[in-house]
């Protein structure tokens, strides 16, 4: 089988600035991968070239999903192909109900499937199903996106948005971070609820706590640019141990 | 009558200036009123006066932004025939959806009965036009026209009076030529349920036809009334609405009072709204501007007794190239007065959306409560906004605000919605609704909320990419 996602030599730069340099990287459906490395290594940028946002340049390189090249695909079509960025830093919308916001991009998903449209009624006992499911508060639909969230209630917006769209691949960028030990399981749950043999998810982190509790498949090392390391779960709990000061020296030395 | 020499006057606007003031000796004898005396004088004086100015130019700080080279251009014909051709069939579209409202049509400024059902006099409410109003009564239109402190009035004297009078030159155009508008009176403690809708439907004919209308809205102590206001243009050539409207709020009455302005493409839509508010009067004022090429609209405010409540708010859509002003001034002259005044502008392609909003507060009004909020939102990198807010404040116990933002839409926001699956273009809708936040929500009579919307839906339904 075709492997869902393919990343071949993606060189990227942000403002000028050259910040992926030759990512290699292969998801197959069913598969959880992690990505960590140090701050400033690229992991976020290689979020965002993921999921299309405008400033970041691809200078060099192909990523096929799903057969598809991705990277000739707006952000929009990308999300309806059955990619999912969580995002690190989630942007308040004042203005925008997170309801309505949510009903439009489900059923844009839904038309993109073939399926028919959620009317209001179906829409709202989907949304209260899983919310109830990550122990959000109903009061979530109604309020703007995001606005006046708690970082973590936040994070927790971000899985249950994912929920609602059920991506192909979810992206999701330092969800771990900010988030208490308790929201942090519930989260870990929620992404757990969405593996499955056709489903796959990148987890990009800097620490491992979040790895105790969605086991990956595979656990890469992206520093400065490249991945200059892949293993098994335990590559991540050896990184703990003994953080990314190799790593960092090992590709300086290399350059 | 010669036409004294101005400074920096163009040739072109000399000779249509001189074209208004030989329209206005010929029809002078036949304007509706011409028999009493004190209209024929007031409105001679006007056209003096006009004469004397000429069109406000740039020059003038509360036009610098806004320029009628091309409406000085042209002369268009203040006595232009009341169209045929309109049948009530025709109306559907601009009326409330529940059409609860006593009606007024205006075809080419004049009222046309035909159209119209202002309703039986009762619960207190008498709506009529100004030609007719003159015949029946015309001591109470002459109290409203220069006891409400019309520019041309004698009263108002002092050191701004020059400068205003040539700002206001317009309106004094108007004066001369005013046939027709509507006249509204609501008598002491009435509260008549329906609003008052009064349609000013443009349909020109072969030259460019000239709208000088002139409203008189007058609430009597506690009374209700909510009056529309809605401009329509059915061709897209160049004509001209000149409407002066006078609003008066005796103590403790209130007034809603909203307009749509969706003037045919090639219009010039020119409107001052001159409100009087009495103690304890309430006055809301919504305007959503979209049409024409050129529109201002311009209300000025007098608070001459205590605690007036004054809500004054506005949308201006505007693209290709048009260009919308917004000009409020607001005379705190009594004291605990509230003002909350809020104009959004959302402006694409080469429009351009202007405001200039001006607060005085006057030495004994004290615990004074203004604010004022212009937001405007480019949607172009063509698309431009001024504003300018002004604050006079000359008494001490008072809380008095301002906020001024232009910006586009937020690139995060977009990318944000486009990452969950929206197109750009419902993206954008999304956050330009959101940029317009509650104006049109905060609307309290259904029918006109709705109207609102549609109005607005139907304007986002045409931007572009």
């Amino acid at each position: 089988m075709e492997p869902l996602l393919v990343i071949k030599n993606l060189h990227a730069r942000v403002e000028g600035k050259a910040i992926l340099d030759g990512i290699e990287l292969t998801v197959n459906a069913g598969e959880v991968h992690a990505v960590m490395g140090p701050n400033g290594s690229g992991k976020s940028t290689l979020a965002y070239v993921l999921s299309g946002r405008e400033g970041y340049e691809v200078t060099e390189g192909e990523v096929i999903f799903d057969g598809k090249d991705l990277l000739a695909m707006a952000p929009e079509e990308r999300a309806r192909a059955g990619i999912f960025l969580a995002f690190q830093y989630p942007i308040e919308i004042p203005g925008v109900s997170t309801s309505v916001f949510l009903k439009s991009a489900v059923n844009a998903l839904r038309r993109q499937r073939g399926e028919s449209e959620l009317d209001a009624m179906e829409f709202l006992k989907q949304a209260k199903e899983k919310l109830s499911a990550l122990k959000m508060d109903q009061k979530f639909l109604s309020r703007a996106v995001n606005v006046g969230f708690s970082g973590g209630e936040k994070k927790r917006s971000e899985i249950f948005q994912m929920a609602m769209l059920e991506p192909k691949l979810a992206i999701l960028d330092e969800t771990d971070s900010g988030l208490d030990i308790d929201a942090l399981k519930i989260v870990a749950e929620g992404i757990n609820a969405l593996r499955g043999p056709e489903k796959a998810a990148l987890m990009i982190t800097h620490y491992q706590r979040l790895l105790d509790y969605v086991v990956p498949d595979k656990v890469h090392v992206l520093a400065q640019g490249r991945i200059v390391k892949t293993g098994g779960k335990e590559l991540a709990l050896e990184l703990e141990e003994n953080g990314y000061a190799a790593f960092n020296a090992a590709s300086k030395d290399a350059a | 009558m010669t036409v004294p020499a101005r400074r920096g006057a163009s040739d072109v606007h000399e000779a249509t200036c001189k074209a208004y003031l030989d329209r206005f000796a010929t029809m002078r004898a036949e304007l509706p009123g011409a028999g009493l005396p004190w209209l024929d004088a007031w409105r001679a004086r006007a056209i003096e006066r006009f004469a004397e100015h000429g069109f406000p130019g740039p020059r003038l700080e509360e036009w610098r932004f806004t320029n009628l080279s091309k409406l000085a251009e042209t002369v268009f014909e203040p006595f232009p025939s009341a169209a045929n051709g309109i049948s009530r069939e025709d109306l559907g579209g601009y009326r409330l959806e529940d059409g609860s409202d006593h009606l007024l049509v205006f075809v080419n400024g004049r009222l046309r009965p035909d159209l119209s059902s202002p309703g039986a006099p009762g619960d207190g409410i008498t709506v009529t036009g100004l030609s007719r109003a003159l015949e029946d009564d015309a001591e109470a239109v002459e109290e409203s026209l220069i006891g409400a402190g019309d520019l041309t009035g004698e009263e108002r004297a002092g050191a701004e009076r020059a400068g205003e009078e040539r700002s206001a030159s317009l309106g004094q155009l108007n004066a001369a030529f005013m046939v027709d508008g509507a006249v509204i009176r609501v008598a002491a403690n009435a509260q008549p349920e329906r609003p008052v809708h009064l349609i000013f439907l443009a349909h020109p004919n072969k030259e460019p036809a000239g709208m000088h209308l002139r409203n008189i809205i007058h609430a009597g102590e506690g009374a209700k009334l909510t009056v529309i206001e809605s401009y329509a243009g059915l061709a897209d050539g160049p004509y001209w609405t000149n409407a002066v409207t006078h609003v008066t709020a005796e103590k403790g009455a209130a007034i809603q009072h909203f307009k749509f302005q969706a003037e045919g493409a090639g219009a010039f839509h020119i409107a001052v709204t001159d409100v009087d508010l009495h103690q304890d009067a309430s006055y809301t004022n919504f305007v959503m501007s979209l049409g024409g090429i050129l529109a201002r609209n311009e209300i000025r405010a007098r608070y001459t007794g205590e605690g007036v409540h004054c809500a004054l708010k506005g949308v201006s859509l505007a693209r290709g190239r048009q260009h919308v002003d917004t000009t409020t001034s607001v005379d705190h002259l009594m004291a605990s007065g509230v003002t909350d005044e809020t104009y959004k502008g959302i402006v694409d392609d080469r429009a351009r959306s202007v405001f200039r909003g001006k607060i005085r507060v006057a030495p004994g009004a004290q615990k004074t409560n203004a604010y004022q909020l212009n937001q405007n939102l480019l949607l172009s990198d063509r698309a431009q906004a001024d504003s300018k807010p002004e604050l006079e404040i000359f008494a001490d116990d008072v809380k008095c605000g301002h906020g001024s933002t232009v910006g586009d839409i937020d690139a995060e926001a977009l990318f944000y919605l486009r990452a969950r699956g929206l197109e750009e273009r419902d993206a954008r809708t999304l956050l330009i609704e959101a940029f317009l936040g509650q104006l049109i929500d905060d609307i309290e009579i259904a029918p006109v909320r709705a109207m609102a919307r549609k109005a607005f839906t139907g304007w986002l339904a045409g931007l572009g990419g």
